[in-house]
This record gives C-alpha cells, structure tokens and sequence, in this order.
C-alpha cells in the first residue's frame, strides 16, 4: 500500500512538472524525483517480500493495510513538507527575503 | 532493517561528485571563456537527479524505518544493532535488499541519462541544420 501510495504521488507530481510552466521557479523537479526513487526503493523491498511471503503478500490483513495507506499518506506529507523547505530556503522568487526586509524596514 | 543506509550512502558520495563536477565546470567556463552549448545538460546537473532521487528516497524511507519503531534517537540507533543475531540479518537486508534498490535507482539514471542524450543529439541535429541568419 505505501508504495502504491507513493508512485500515485510520483505520478501526480511529473505530471504537474510536465505541465505547470512555473517548474523552475517553484522547485517542482524536487519532487517527482524524490517521489520516484522512494516508489523504486520499494519497489525492491516488494519483490524480496514477495519471494519470503509468495502469495500471502497479496492478501494482507484489513489492520496492516489502513497502517501501510496512513504511513504512505504520511509519507507523502513529508515529501511535500521537504519540497517546502527547500523551495523556502532557496527562494526563487525572492518572497521570502522581501517579506522579511519590509517587516524590518 | 537499515537498507536505507546504502542508498543513504550512495546519496551522499553522489552530492559531493555534484558539487566537484559542478566546480569543475564553472572553472572550465571561466577558463575557456565560453558558454557551454545550449543543447548540451551539464553532467552536474545530470548528476542532480541522482542526488535527488538517492537522497529524498532515503529520507521517506528513514521515515518509514521510523515509524516500524527500526530506527530509534538513542543509541545504537538501531533496534538491530543491539544484539549479534540481528546485527547479522540487518546487514545481509543492506547487502541483498540495500545494494538492490542503490543498484535500481542508479540504473533507471542510467536509463534518463540515455534519453537526455538522445534528445540533446536531436536538439544539435536541428541547431545545426537551422538556417542563420
């Protein structure tokens, strides 16, 4: 569940790099990286679990799979929040630093 | 257990080669004087989507680690490192599931590496073949 989680966000997000002209300026390349490489890491981790648990990886008990969907949706949070941070400190834009020099003016 | 570890690794010796190349590159500039070509992706930045993928991948993954209760903020940091018997499974996990999603991030590179270079070939081709003027 985290890693279908995880390659709809990665899709979402080229999709929205692919589409949104602001890519640069707004970091969006950050994302579907980070995103796809998450989704390939567990990807592998899927294949070796599935070669321990064979058929038994497919049919997962109802608790395991809310726990999996919450811990992608968090997952997921925190890829956003980094991306955040990052488009923050960089400040394409510059908002950041003239909201600060006109509070301090 | 820890296989994040690897791909951790491998985010942070591929930062530095970003950072050497990318140096490499600006004094290649200054020296020469010229523009690099307009069709070309410098390799630094090439080198950036690896980083990227390497190290945000790691990161959710850490937090994944995290949240199974694996990794911990006191020391050894890791529940496996306690004890020998877990020590040994956790790095044959880094050294077979580890070394596998480092070797699957780094080939799918391989794979957009090919294709940015078949694209800055045709963007050369029709620069090329543009009329001056």
């Amino acid at each position: 569940m985290t890693l279908l989680v995880s390659v709809l966000a990665a899709v979402i997000t080229t999709v929205v790099w692919y589409t949104d002209n602001r890519r640069s300026e707004l970091k969006l390349g950050i994302l579907p990286l980070m995103f796809w490489g998450a989704s390939l890491m567990w990807f592998v981790d899927a294949i070796f679990e599935y070669v321990e648990l064979k058929d038994a990886y497919f049919t997962p008990e109802p608790l395991d799979m809310l726990n999996d969907l919450f811990l992608g949706l968090s997952v997921v949070a925190l890829g956003l929040v980094i991306w955040l941070v990052i488009l923050l400190v960089k400040d394409p834009r510059g908002v950041v630093r003239s909201a600060i020099l006109r509070k301090k003016a | 257990m820890a296989c994040f570890i690897v791909t951790a690794v491998e985010a942070g010796v591929s930062a530095i080669a970003t950072k050497v190349v990318e140096k490499k590159e600006q004094s290649s500039l200054e020296k020469t004087g010229t523009e690099v070509e307009a069709v070309k992706v410098p390799f630094s930045r090439k080198l950036g989507w690896l980083r990227n993928m390497l190290a945000g991948g790691s990161a959710l993954l850490a937090f994944e680690h995290i949240w199974h209760g694996e990794v911990t903020p006191w020391f050894p940091f890791l529940t496996a490192a306690a004890n020998a018997e877990d020590a040994a499974e956790m790095f044959h996990e880094m050294g077979t599931v580890g070394v596998g999603m480092a070797a699957l991030v780094t080939a799918v590179w391989g794979g957009m590496l090919a294709v940015s270079a078949v694209i800055e070939k045709r963007a050369a081709k029709a620069a090329k073949e543009e009329p001056e003027g």
